[in-house]
């Protein structure tokens, strides 16, 4: 299988090595596909989630080496080598999911796993933000339901270890 | 968390657990066991189901489509609490579609219209109690005591005399062979153990760990991925597209031309997205190349002149406007809206030789079962319908259009088939709210009272297209709610409708016709209240004397919001009030206005509801919440623009709604009353844009009688004094 050196390359090329939620992956994926729907269609894990396509709604929202961006936007052929977390790898007693339980915050849901992310990296790089600073960080996620005062509120309730 | 239960299963369960199902007969709701099912056969229309299992579990089957509302949890609590079971043991399973699921009321499985805790709460009610009943007579029977010996509570019955107590789970094989008592005694209000608290949500887990599947979640072995180009314009048509180049595209399994455009379906999503590129279609100019915003205002306004359906007639308003010395007019203009759920339409369809299967989000099961009869001509037993959770529904998921494409695609390719929609489509191919044009004349005596209002509304009618035979001389009850119920006191009231449809399709979006009317109604009242000098919340009230439970919810709201007392400088409030849905919502906003450039911030929103007895207080008040977010992103920036014959606006760059910046506080109270049960999914809507508008006249002295108010559309008001 090694007899032709130009098609080896070449494979070599169309195969994505990924690392998402602490797992390698190996994909023949077309590297200008942006990374949601490798993470949706070919990963399978489909909690993170397709809103508008052009970066402007935060529903596709991932955290690539522990930054919030916007899956939609990202070839998936930039994104190797580079740690990917999705939804389903926030852990269970992470304090952003525990305060969303407990603000009881999502309505038809569909925005919050990216709302959730990108809270999550707000803590991470700010763990006791301001109103302000949570205005700033969360104004690309819309949410048509209208949860925005409970996510604020679980923010708070995150960002002081659950103690609110 | 959920499982399914068909009416097989359902027959299937006589012996093994007890079952209750709800019938809904010409003569009211009959309660019926699974052992009375099976010789009733398949003509009875069970519509309600409940289930004990042997282990305990209890299975609340929900035939109504969660979409944010709440009715995954509230629906569950209703027969729970009748059962007295134990919270925890109960599990929802989602209604296929089908007949034995129609709600009571409407005959129809569908969502919609803030009507799911009004249509079922009887019904479940019922079906909890008899179960309940008759568990408890198994019982009794098994310790050969009285009935009226044995309590029950939390999943088990006891007899105090003796000691003795079984759960619901043992009792579930002697339950189910007794006969379901058609009147079981239904608990006090006292004796609620679910009812009226904040139960938390039964879809919380799966909507914060990623699990939740929506419509976009599903997945097919074998699936294909469709895209569909359409044509930009009304009544565009492709004059010839390169089908071969599409064909040729890696990835791309078939290419064919449905109704609505030309579908794409290939082994990835980017592929069909590819494949659709490659068809470069080239389109007719459509019906009216010439269409735009613009042109379309105008022959809006142009109509205000016609004569209208008289929708409602006191006195003579007309006559009494003539003769009045204190007259007044405003005109006002409301663009078409967009749903913009923020998960686009799509649905997956398995269309195979003998049968399909179909996985929509969907608020209408009952049309989805249709569109999928009449295009395959398949009997409704081979047709099978998961309901998905929805990402928002709004009334854009009535619609079955996205299903119709589906099936299409999925016969023609051979294969299941995923349809995605890009925002881009699912913005420009919306069936809109209305847009709409108003004006209304109206008449003040001499100590300020109101003594004639005389109102024209032109705007294309929703039922005509969706239930005609819901139409009544001609009258889209849509398009005139909330005007021609109005509910102040005025002796001359007129009330005209002019249909007038445009090529936009449009459709039920979030409280329908109270979405312009109460704009329109409220702010108008607001300038009377003004030019009579009296306060706008005084105003109202003496208008109201008729009607206490509006007068209530305005009363709460102003205490709760501190109307009349002194506010931070540059911040000033507005009031309004609207009944829809069978509930009266008044909301205070307080807002600040930027005087160089338009700009509008709300800071707060106090809201008071009556929406008649509660099943879930932390819901409603999500739901008016969810409401008011929704009527200030209209109030404030949303817009559907049309040029070249179709529309314009495509993605959330363009077609703005409400961010977290711009969202305020929301304080909703809840009045405490025995009146008929409300809605809560659309009534929260409604007053809150009026209740903008009036704000800002407080802050400037300016009328802005058109949407969104947009900081340019304020600073002209501003100008204009």
């Amino acid at each position: 299988m090694f007899a032709n050196p130009g098609i080896e390359k070449k494979e070599e090329e169309s195969m994505i090595k990924l690392e998402v939620n602490g797992k390698q992956y190996e994909l023949n994926v077309d590297g200008d596909v942006p990374l949601l729907w490798i993470i949706r269609d070919h990963l399978n894990l489909t909690g993170t989630k397709f809103g508008c396509g052009i970066g402007t709604c935060g529903s596709c929202t991932v955290h690539i080496d522990g930054k919030a961006e916007q899956s939609c936007q990202m070839p998936v052929g930039s994104v190797q080598g580079k740690k990917i977390l999705t939804i389903e790898g926030l852990p269970e007693d992470h304090p952003v999911k525990m305060a969303w339980v407990a603000r009881q915050v999502p309505q038809c849901g569909y925005c919050q796993p990216g709302q959730m992310m990108q809270a999550a990296a707000l803590l991470k790089k700010n763990p006791h933000p301001t109103d302000a600073a949570i205005n700033e960080a969360m104004d690309g996620n819309l949410c048509r339901c209208g949860t925005y005062p409970r996510i604020k509120s679980a923010i708070r309730l995150a960002s002081a270890g659950g103690k609110k | 968390m959920k499982t399914y239960l068909t009416r097989r299963q359902f027959l299937k369960m006589t012996g093994t657990g007890l079952a209750i199902a709800v019938a809904t007969t010409s003569t009211g709701i009959r309660l019926l066991s699974a052992a009375e099912m099976a010789k009733e056969g398949p003509s009875f229309r069970p519509s309600a189901w409940l289930e004990v299992r042997p282990d305990g579990t209890i299975i609340a089957t929900v035939s109504k489509s969660e979409m944010g509302q709440g009715v995954y949890t509230s629906l569950p609590m209703i027969v729970a609490d009748e059962l007295d079971a134990d919270w925890k043991k109960v599990r929802i399973a989602v209604a296929p579609a089908g007949d034995a699921y129609k709600d009571p009321v409407w005959r129809s499985q569908s969502t919609g219209g803030s009507s799911s805790i009004r249509h079922m709460y009887d019904a479940l009610r019922k079906a909890g109690a008899a179960a309940r009943e008759m568990l408890v007579t198994a019982a009794a029977n098994a310790w050969k005591v009285p009935a009226s010996e044995c309590a029950y509570e939390l999943g088990v019955v006891r007899h105090a005399k003796s000691g003795k107590s079984l759960t619901y789970g043992n009792l579930t094989a002697d339950a189910a062979s007794l006969e379901v008592p058609q009147n079981p005694v239904l608990k006090k209000e006292t004796q609620f153990r679910y009812i009226g608290k904040d139960i938390p949500r039964l879809d919380m887990d799966d909507k914060v760990s990623g699990k939740a599947k929506f419509g976009l979640d599903s997945a097919v072995p074998n699936m294909l991925y469709a895209a569909i180009a359409r044509p930009p314009a009304y009544g565009a048509e492709a004059s010839s597209y390169q089908k071969e180049a599409a064909e040729r595209t890696a990835g791309v399994k078939t290419v064919a031309q449905i109704p609505s455009g030309i579908g794409v379906c290939a082994e990835t999503l980017a592929a069909a997205w590819k494949g659709r590129d490659a068809l470069k279609p080239v389109w007719t100019k459509g019906s009216d190349p010439q269409l735009n915003t613009v042109s379309l205002e105008k022959e809006f306004l142009s109509r205000l002149d016609q004569k209208g359906i008289v929708a409602r007639n006191d006195g003579d308003a007309p006559g009494a406007i003539d003769q009045a010395e204190r007259k007044f007019e405003a005109v006002f203009q409301l663009p078409f809206l967009a749903h913009a759920t923020m998960e686009p339409m799509n649905c997956t369809v398995d269309a195979r030789p003998d049968g399909c299967e179909i996985w929509a989000p969907t608020q209408n099961q009952t049309g989805v079962l249709g569109a999928a009869i009449k295009i395959t001509g398949f009997k409704p037993e081979q047709v099978t319908v998961h309901t998905t959770y929805l990402g928002g529904g709004f009334g854009r998921r009535f619609e079955r259009d996205f299903v119709e494409e589906a099936l299409l695609l999925s016969r023609a390719a051979g294969r299941p088939v995923k349809l995605v929609w890009t925002r881009e489509e699912d913005i420009r191919n919306d069936f809109y709210r209305p847009m709409n044009a108003t004006r209304i004349r109206a008449a003040l005596d001499a100590s300020g009272r109101v003594t004639a209002w005389s109102q024209t509304i032109v705007c294309p009618s929703i039922f005509a297209r969706v239930f005609p035979q819901n139409m009544k001389n001609g009258i889209d009850s849509a398009a005139v709610e909330g005007v021609e119920n109005m509910e102040y006191a005025i002796p001359n009231l007129k009330v005209e409708y002019v249909r007038y449809d445009t090529p936009a399709p449009v459709g039920f979006w979030r409280s329908v016709g109270s979405s312009h009317n109460a704009f329109t109604v409220e702010s108008f009242i607001d300038e009377l209240a003004h030019a009579a000098k009296k306060d706008p919340l005084e105003f109202r009230l003496a208008m109201l004397k008729d009607h206490p439970r509006a007068r209530t919810v305005l009363e709460l709201a102003a205490e709760k919001a501190g109307w009349g007392k002194p506010l931070p400088d540059g911040r000033t409030r507005g009031i309004a009030y609207h009944y829809s849905f069978g509930s009266y919502a008044a909301e205070v906003a307080e807002v600040s206005v930027d005087k160089k450039s338009g700009g509008i911030i709300v800071h707060r929103v106090t809201c008071a509801v009556d929406c008649g007895p509660v099943v879930n207080p932390a819901i409603v008040k999500d739901q008016i919440m969810s409401g008011v977010m929704m009527g200030i992103s209209t109030a404030l920036k949303e817009k559907i623009e049309l040029a070249a014959g179709g529309i314009q606006s495509a993605n959330f760059g363009d077609y703005e709604i409400l961010r977290m910046s711009e969202a305020p506080e929301v304080d909703v109270h809840i009045v405490k009353s025995r009146a008929e049960l409300g809605g809560i999914g659309e009534p929260g809507v409604p007053p809150v844009i009026p209740a903008i508008g009036n704000a800002v006249f407080a802050a400037t002295g300016a009328r802005i009688r058109q949407l969104p108010m947009k900081p340019a559309l304020v600073l002209a008001a501003m100008k204009r004094g």
